[in-house]
């Protein structure tokens, strides 16, 4: 995950709307208010974003409806042009790709799920999954085949004749994952893939969404307005407010050390032992007395919750997954993080 | 996310505007109560206002005709369109040309139709499509009704494509766009005649030079509902075409074009139904066929006949409407895995199988091939019969109302119209102008009838505006209360809704056969014969607007316990009013069209004029007097529409 190199690299990205912005941009300071910009006749939709994203991680976007997400992840595929700064993935700046080059890429590296699907309608499953190859050139066998290895991994194998009307929602949005599946793309854009769907459909897709990365290990770019989703999926979490990225980091560090109050009120509702784990808690053992048996460094505090409870220890061992000892968990600590104390 | 800025109109800009007007009225009625103390100029327009709008056109396509050589590019395209034009005319009724295989029997037709009929909609249209091309087979029309449809065949796919192309540039290139806009809305105002004089100077009369008008006739609404369609892809699915690599032509070609199928396909329906209009109508131009048929047997009155012409007609209207409607409706369906070929394809393979039955029938039995007219029924002399005790016993009725129309009202009117002077008319509309949408719309006013007074036909012009002025109002006074009646009910209204739906399909022509049943050939005929045609977008309207007021907004007013006719009065009407006057503006536009076609049957307006261009070729006159009518018709549609959308704003309809 530390991978020196990142895959997507965002340096002050800025998009505004509006007319001639570049030359607007061009005589405004950077660090500007959000308001200043918008009574100068200008919707700042992304403000000066930073951001690396290495590969494999999964990155998760948050923020609330027009806080520029979808604009953000719009400039990574370039489906977008920006107004300033500079967007590189794989170490090619983006910006400056032709026409020709930028096709290129998406036909063999990109793949992207769209909130409402995006399904053209009057193809059927098979044909919509087979799109992206049928566009690159891939004679008529070898893309169904492929279509239809993608179907099944989504799970609608049997359905491939349907045509998207005849579909209900959560099927829709299989069918918008099998066809950015079926490049076999390196980086995968989802576009609040889920929020159009029924509570519990949502979370069946989750499930999906997450063995089938566990599966594939893409480098992946989430948004979501939705905080628990967030923290079931995300590596790491960038909270955006009015264009701008107000905190990106671990769910587990936001929810410790919001680095802004707007962040802080944002995760205000949260319950922090659900997102913080054992791991993020723990000192270095120096001195400390170990007894008794050690607590899974990546366990969260309300999974251990009962153990923590009913233990009598004031120092617990905090183990890795291979048992090895790493730190120690302050056990007082944690029942404040399980209690909700200190807020 | 706009900045939402007060932009609703300040109460003392609405009064000032208010104000303006009733000064603009005040001078309109000086001028006119003082018609006797003014001067000359200011009662007719003078001649040194009077512009040789006709003597210029007239120039600039002669040059265009003659010396850039256009002629020859029409005609040589003239000749192809009419080699196509004989193939299918060799195929539909046996014309002796290439590839000299007709004529295909009636009853192969009629069974194709119903096929056709049964793949879009099932059971019903294959029924009334396969019975319509008996009827007119067993009635002896199909020697015409075939003509009439050859050119139908090759006029509607060229204009297909020609709108499709038109509209797609127009999509792409903002500035097309910007040029085309304007003229396509003075091209769908323009009367049809107006289109019929430019192509008889460079394609003359007959079949191709009724093909060439209809097709032109018939472009402009599938450029709009390309445009439309075009533009209402959603945003998503044409980023899922970027992220899937497709490059600009496999987005437009795979993409935009399929996903805007619905709208295309409502286009094609469209010109479907504008060809067969004008085709009807180009029997003027001497095209053979039902139109001219229509028309030599309503000159000689023969209404037994007419009738039974009248009824053809309607009967492929409404099977070609529906036929298109239903294409354009239908949804892709999938079919269960691992079908065979023969049961994917099996309504092909059975018209296939039906078609070789029915053509080896009809060698048997010539009756399936052709039907002559010796052969043929007639329902003529029964209809005449009924026509004539109708006649007989609606006179004195008939009688009285033409007398009392033509004496009381008609002449009054008229004579009143063209006794005003014309600047208290254009004083007036710019009062009007300026009441409803402030400078802006009284100079558009200004300038539109300015137009019209400098064109040197403004005495034929007011008669126009006379006679749709009063059948407008008539219309209202018969379907505003229709409309209100048909709306009471969620039943009446979409019975109500699919007879107007219907009558709309009718070509124009239709309307004048009961009209000169009961009037004969008059004034009243044709005031007639525009109330009826101008009625129907009214109904249809009012019923629309009054259905689609908000339940929930009724609901609070039953809930403050108001009567029905309360609620009617003071909820349902004021919401419903834009939506109805769309229905007045269309109701204004068909008028202009009716009051021109009816001029064959004896007027005195801008009508009679365009007839007389038309039957001496001359293109400056009959383009004139079209933009004269189109002006009309585009001052009150700009009226309509400035007050609409502020009405619409105002009561937060959208
Ligand atoms: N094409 C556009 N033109 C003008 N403003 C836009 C456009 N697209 C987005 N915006 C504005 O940019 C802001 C961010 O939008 P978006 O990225 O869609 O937000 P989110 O996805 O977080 O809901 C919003 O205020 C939106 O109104
Ligand atoms: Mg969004």
């Amino acid at each position: 995950m530390n991978d020196p190199k990142p895959v997507i690299s965002c340096r002050n990205v800025w998009k505004l709307f509006g007319p001639k912005p570049e030359a607007y941009l061009a005589g405004i300071d950077p660090t500007v208010a959000f308001d200043t910009i918008r009574a100068d006749g200008y919707v700042p939709a992304v403000r000066n974003v930073s951001l690396d994203i290495a590969k494999g991680e999964m990155l998760v976007i948050m923020g609330l409806s027009g806080s520029g997400k979808s604009t953000l992840v719009r400039c990574m595929s370039r489906l977008i042009e920006i107004t300033g700064g500079e967007i590189e993935v794989e170490d090619r700046v983006i910006g400056s790709l032709s026409e020709k080059e930028l096709i290129e890429l998406r036909r063999n590296k990109m793949g992207m799920v769209f909130q409402s699907f995006g399904l053209l309608p009057h193809r059927t499953v098979l044909d919509n999954v087979a799109f992206p190859l049928e566009m690159r050139g891939q004679d008529i066998h070898e893309r169904r085949a492929r279509a239809l290895e993608v179907i099944e991994l989504v799970g609608l194998a049997g359905r491939e004749h349907y045509f998207p009307r005849e579909l209900s929602g959560g099927q829709q949005q299989r069918v918008g994952i099998a066809r950015s599946l079926a490049i076999e793309p390196d980086i995968w854009f989802l576009d609040e893939p889920f929020s159009a769907l029924d509570p519990l459909i949502r979370r069946e897709m989750q499930d999906e969404f997450l063995r089938l990365q566990a599966m594939l290990g893409k480098t992946i770019v989430f948004i979501t307005h939705d905080f628990d989703e967030a923290l079931r999926l995300a590596d790491r979490i960038a909270i955006m407010k009015d264009g701008a990225v107000e905190q990106c980091d671990r769910p587990d560090r936001i929810v410790m050390n919001p680095a802004t109050d707007y962040v802080a009120k944002f995760i205000e509702d949260i319950e922090k032992a659900r997102v913080v784990h054992a791991r993020a808690l723990m000192q270095p053992v120096n001195g400390h007395a170990l007894t008794g048996a050690p607590v899974d460094g990546n366990k969260t505090i309300s999974q251990l919750a009962r153990l923590l409870v009913n233990d009598d220890r004031t120092a617990l061992p905090v183990a890795a997954p291979d048992g090895t000892v790493m730190g120690v968990l302050d056990r007082q600590q944690a029942l404040d993080v399980l209690l909700g104390a200190g807020e | 996310m706009t900045i939402t800025a007060t932009n609703a109109p300040a109460p003392e800009r609405t009064e000032t505007r208010l104000r303006v007007a009733q000064i603009l009225f005040a001078a309109a009625l000086c001028l006119a109560i003082g018609r006797f103390a003014l001067p000359d100029f200011l009662v007719r327009p003078p001649e040194w206002l009077i512009l040789p709008f006709a003597d210029w056109i007239n120039a600039a396509f002669a040059f265009v005709r003659d010396d850039l050589g256009l002629i020859h590019v029409t005609r040589a395209f003239a000749d192809g369109l009419e080699w196509v034009l004989d193939v299918t005319a060799n195929l539909l009724y046996g014309k002796n040309r290439w590839p000299r295989l007709g004529p295909i029997p009636w009853t192969v037709i009629a069974i194709t139709a119903a096929m056709i009929g049964y793949a879009l909609n099932g059971w019903r249209l294959a029924a009334f499509a396969g019975l319509t091309f008996v009827w007119i087979a067993v009635m002896g029309q199909w020697q015409w009704a075939m003509e009439t449809l050859s050119v139908i065949v090759v006029a509607a796919p060229v204009s297909v494509f020609l709108g499709l192309s038109m509209g797609i540039l127009a999509w792409k290139s903002e500035g097309f766009r910007k040029i085309l806009n304007p003229l396509l809305n003075i091209a769908q105002s323009l009367p049809h005649f107006a289109y019929m004089i430019p192509v008889v100077v460079f394609i003359g009369v007959g079949p191709k030079a009724g093909a060439i008008v209809t097709v032109i006739f018939s472009v402009p609404p599938m450029i709009r509902m390309t445009l439309l369609g075009l533009q209402k892809v959603s945003a998503e699915v044409v980023e899922a075409g970027h992220m899937a690599g497709a490059t600009r032509w496999q987005l437009l070609r795979y993409v935009r074009l399929p996903t805007a199928r619905t709208e295309i396909l409502v286009g094609i329906n469209q010109v479907i139904m504008q060809c067969l209009a004008m085709v009807v109508l180009a029997s003027f131009i001497g095209m053979p066929g039902l139109g001219q048929k229509l028309l030599q047997l309503l000159q000689a009155l023969k209404i037994g006949r007419s009738i039974e012409i009248g009824i053809t007609i309607v009967l492929l209207a409404v099977m070609l409407d529906r036929c298109s409607k239903a294409w354009a409706m239908k949804q892709p369906v999938h079919l269960e895995k691992g079908a065979s070929w023969l049961t994917r394809h099996k309504l092909l393979v059975l018209w296939a199988a039906l078609v070789v039955l029915f053509w080896l029938l009809s060698l048997a039995f010539p009756l399936l091939h052709e039907i002559g007219r010796r052969d043929a029924l007639s329902l003529s002399e029964p209809l005449d019969a009924m026509m004539d005790w109708i006649i007989a016993t609606l006179d004195p009725v008939t009688q009285w109302l033409r007398w009392f129309l033509i004496v009381w009202v008609l002449v009054p009117l008229r004579d009143g119209m063209l006794w005003l002077p014309f600047s208290a008319v254009l004083m007036f509309l710019m009062a009007v102008g300026w009441a409803i949408g402030g400078k802006r719309s009284a100079l558009i006013c200004l300038a539109y009838f300015g137009l019209i007074a400098m064109s040197g036909w403004w005495d034929r012009a007011m008669i126009t505006v006379y006679t749709v002025t009063f059948s407008v109002f008539i219309a209202t006074l018969i379907g505003f209360p229709l409309g209100i009646w048909g709306s009471r009910s969620e039943g009446r209204a979409k019975v109500a809704l699919l007879v107007c739906d219907t009558l709309q399909t009718f070509p124009s022509f239709i309307y004048l056969i009961p009209v000169i049943m009961l009037f004969g050939v008059n004034d009243v005929a044709v005031v007639g014969a525009v109330v009826l045609f101008a009625a129907v977008p009214l109904v249809r309207y009012t019923i629309e607007g009054l259905r689609g007021v908000p339940a929930s907004l009724i609901e609070a007013a039953d809930m403050s316990g108001a009567t029905r006719n309360q609620t009617l009065w003071n909820v349902r009407l004021p919401l419903a009013l834009p939506t109805i006057m769309v229905g007045v503006n269309q109701s204004v536009m068909f008028s202009l069209f009716m009051v021109i076609i009816a001029a064959f049957i004896g007027t005195q307006d801008l009508g009679q004029e365009m007839q007389r261009a038309l039957s001496s070729s001359d293109v400056g006159k009959g383009l004139v007097l079209g933009l004269a009518v189109a002006f009309m018709g585009l001052t009150v549609d700009h009226l309509v529409s400035v007050w609409a959308g502020r009405r619409r704003k105002a009561l937060g309809l959208d």
